[in-house]
């Protein structure tokens, strides 16, 4: 197959109850192939945002046109980093030769941010022993900031990388992720902020050869969470595990843009989100793009998005795109389901005893923990699974 | 001595045609420890009654009583219902994503007991429950029903029905689906609830195949929404052999007509 193919496919019926739906299919046609996509590091090559555009058409570009279109405060963010043997935290300059290497920002937000940061905040990972480092920015305070973090597994290193935002922030930023060869890196990215913040991120990701990243997007606080993941399978053998976990409450706008570029021979890649939808103006985008290249042969890929509608007066688009341009893959695949939650479930529960809202949670719990019992740290899963729970609660 | 009451009942139902009356005035007394059989054609309205008695949302009851030990039954809730002591294995079991048989029955059980069970002897019971229904223990960490076959979405219904000991017992076409073997280690499981709890058991089904091995003290025969005729087991047998032709030419015409 020459012809670049796409199909922005119409979600369809899956198993579990959850019944296809049809918000927003079809809304988001890729004006080009994906990777020639318009790229640049300098804001001032992007025009002014509004809101039309098909990266921002489904967000609520006015709430945060200061992190678009404004001045940003470039300085290093307060962090607290928990560290371990192997993963060291430190700060770089803009000049330093791995930034731009895994990514440069496909739109303004992120040429902002790229533009406006003074120092990036370098995590590296080292060593082949499996451990686990965090770095947490807490109260970053109302003011627009910009960030830039790099991320660096060496060659064959081992670990599990958490970066966790709580308190405030008006923050636009961008993360590069270099996974070395044969490296097996995991990077969680957890959303937890007070409910007036807004948060846009980019991140980048180039996976070595033979070598495995494990990326995972928990959005949780925050008025307006945008979290753009790409991932550059950029050599034979690579591999990404891309999940997502999302919870949307009242007024909350929660949205990612999953990209993931199959570019070299074998390569493999799945990509898993579940959200559930709570309470009135509860909003929630995922937008899946899988491109596989003319160089991509032997490819194997998925992609899929569940979404779990627990009241009325939500909208959730999911939308994934797929475009093939070598015929000799191993599969590729996709789906997409969103779902009112299934009364038929509850009745089963409740005819079992068990109150409505202890069978609302059980579900919803099953629904969404799948994702948590992924991400491979206990004290981080126990976390999740209580701030979950909280999130239960809040109905 | 418990006693399940439903008197004069009549149940509606709402559908894309408008209301339709479903249930035309049922009346039926199930005493602790007793097993009442109800034979009837397709769409008489078997299941209705059943799910009308663990409190379905879809069905409304525009007249008539359930009475569970003189408690009034309509205004519980379904959960409520379940607590007081009533059970539903439903024809068409619904599965659950993303939750486990092992964490759905102790939920359950610790709903209905007010209490979680002494850990020790709950893991044993349900292990010895699993295990005279042949179900494999493999079960136990799957999510309830999802992937499971027909006959396994049975058995895991009378797994529930042994494991929560309810007063009475509303078996929907329990025995549907089931090979012989199958249908003789379901039929040994409500046995041994009986038994050992003193069920009232009411039993829907098509086949007198499962009233060799559950043996009803009454049979009733369920037509056009109502009882058209009520005996003892030899009527299972009549049934079987003559069809329900003889109740339906007067019912069906009324049926068919509200069908339309
Ligand atoms: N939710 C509903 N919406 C519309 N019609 C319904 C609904 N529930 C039941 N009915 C109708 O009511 C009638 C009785 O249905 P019911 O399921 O109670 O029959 P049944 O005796 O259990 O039949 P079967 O032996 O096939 O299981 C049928 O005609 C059915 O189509
Ligand atoms: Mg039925």
């Amino acid at each position: 197959m020459t012809a670049p193919q796409q199909s922005t496919a119409m979600p369809t019926a899956e198993q579990h109850g959850i019944r296809a739906h049809s918000d927003g299919a079809g809304a988001v046609v890729p004006v080009q192939t994906r990777s020639e996509r318009f790229c640049s590091a300098d804001v001032a090559d992007f025009a002014p945002v509004n809101g039309r555009e098909h990266e921002w058409k489904l967000s609520p570009v006015a709430t945060f046109a200061d992190l678009t279109g404004g001045e940003l405060d470039g300085s290093r963010t307060p962090v607290e980093s928990v560290e371990a043997e192997g993963v060291s935290v430190s700060w770089i300059g803009r000049d330093d030769v791995r930034i731009g290497t895994a990514g440069l920002p496909e739109d303004r937000g992120s040429a902002n941010a790229w533009s406006s940061f003074g120092e990036a905040m370098l995590i590296a990972v080292t060593g082949e022993e499996q451990k686990t480092a965090s770095v947490t920015r807490t109260a970053l305070g109302s003011a627009p900031r910009a960030a830039h973090t790099v991320i660096e597994a060496a060659p064959n290193s081992r670990g599990l990388v958490v970066l966790r935002g709580t308190g405030d922030a008006r923050l636009v930023e961008n993360v590069e992720i270099l996974v070395g060869e044969g490296a097996n890196l995991t990077v969680v990215s957890l959303q937890e902020w007070s409910d007036d913040s807004v948060h846009l991120a980019s991140h980048f990701a180039r996976v070595g050869r033979d070598a495995k990243l494990k990326h995972i997007v928990v959005s949780l606080g925050g008025k307006v969470v945008r979290l753009n993941p790409s991932t550059h399978l950029a050599e034979q053998g690579g591999d990404v595990e891309a999940l997502g976990l999302y919870f949307s409450d009242a007024g909350q706008h929660l949205e990612q843009q999953v990209y993931v570029h199959h570019d070299a021979p074998h390569t493999r890649s799945r990509v898993t989100y579940k959200g559930a939808l709570q309470g009135e103006g509860a909003r929630t985008v995922w937008i899946g793009d899988v491109l596989i290249g003319n160089a991509a042969v032997g490819t194997d890929s998925y992609e899929q998005n569940r979404n779990l509608v627990l009241t009325d007066g939500t909208r959730a688009d999911s939308v994934p795109n797929l475009e093939i341009e070598t015929g000799d893959i191993e599969g590729a695949g996709h789906a997409s389901a969103t779902g009112r939650f299934d009364d038929e479930q509850l009745f089963y529960l409740m005819a079992r005893g068990i109150r409505e809202e202890e069978a609302r949670r059980l579900v919803v719990r099953g629904f969404l923990t799948e994702i948590v019992q992924q991400i491979g740290s206990p004290e981080l899963e126990e976390h999740l699974i209580a701030a979950l729970e909280a999130e239960l609660q809040g109905s | 001595m418990s006693v399940l009451e439903i008197k004069n009942l009549h149940v509606n139902v709402e559908t894309d045609q408008g209301t339709r009356e479903i249930l035309r005035g049922v009346d039926l007394v199930i005493n602790e420890g007793e097993i009442h059989a109800i034979m009837g054609p397709n769409g008489s309205g078997k299941s209705t009654l059943a799910y009308t008695i663990a409190g379905h949302p879809k069905y409304t009851v525009v007249d008539g009583e359930i009475l569970l030990d003189g408690e009034n039954v309509l205004e519980m809730s379904v959960d409520e219902r379940a607590r007081a002591g009533l059970f539903l294995a439903m024809q068409y079991p619904v599965e659950i994503p993303g939750v486990t048989v092992t964490n759905f029955l102790r939920t359950a059980k610790t709903a209905i007991d007010g209490e979680a069970p002494a850990i020790r002897t709950w893991l044993k019971d349900v292990r010895g429950a699993m295990s005279n229904l042949k179900m494999d223990q493999a079960f136990a960490e799957r999510n309830v029903n999802e992937g499971f076959s027909g006959g396994e979405k049975k058995r895991n219904e009378i797994l529930q029905l042994e494991l929560l000991k309810p007063k009475f017992a509303v078996l929907d076409e329990t025995d549907s689906g089931l090979d012989v073997d199958a249908l003789k280690i379901v039929s040994e499981g409500v046995n041994r609830a009986h038994q050992t709890t003193g069920l009232g058991i009411l039993l829907i089904t098509h086949y007198t195949r499962i009233l060799r091995y559950i043996k009803p003290d009454f049979v009733h025969v369920f037509v056009a929404g109502r009882i058209a005729e009520q005996g003892g087991p030899e009527l299972a047998d009549r049934l079987e052999e003559e069809g329900y032709d003889r109740y339906q030419v007067a019912e069906s015409a009324v049926v068919e007509a509200a069908a339309e």
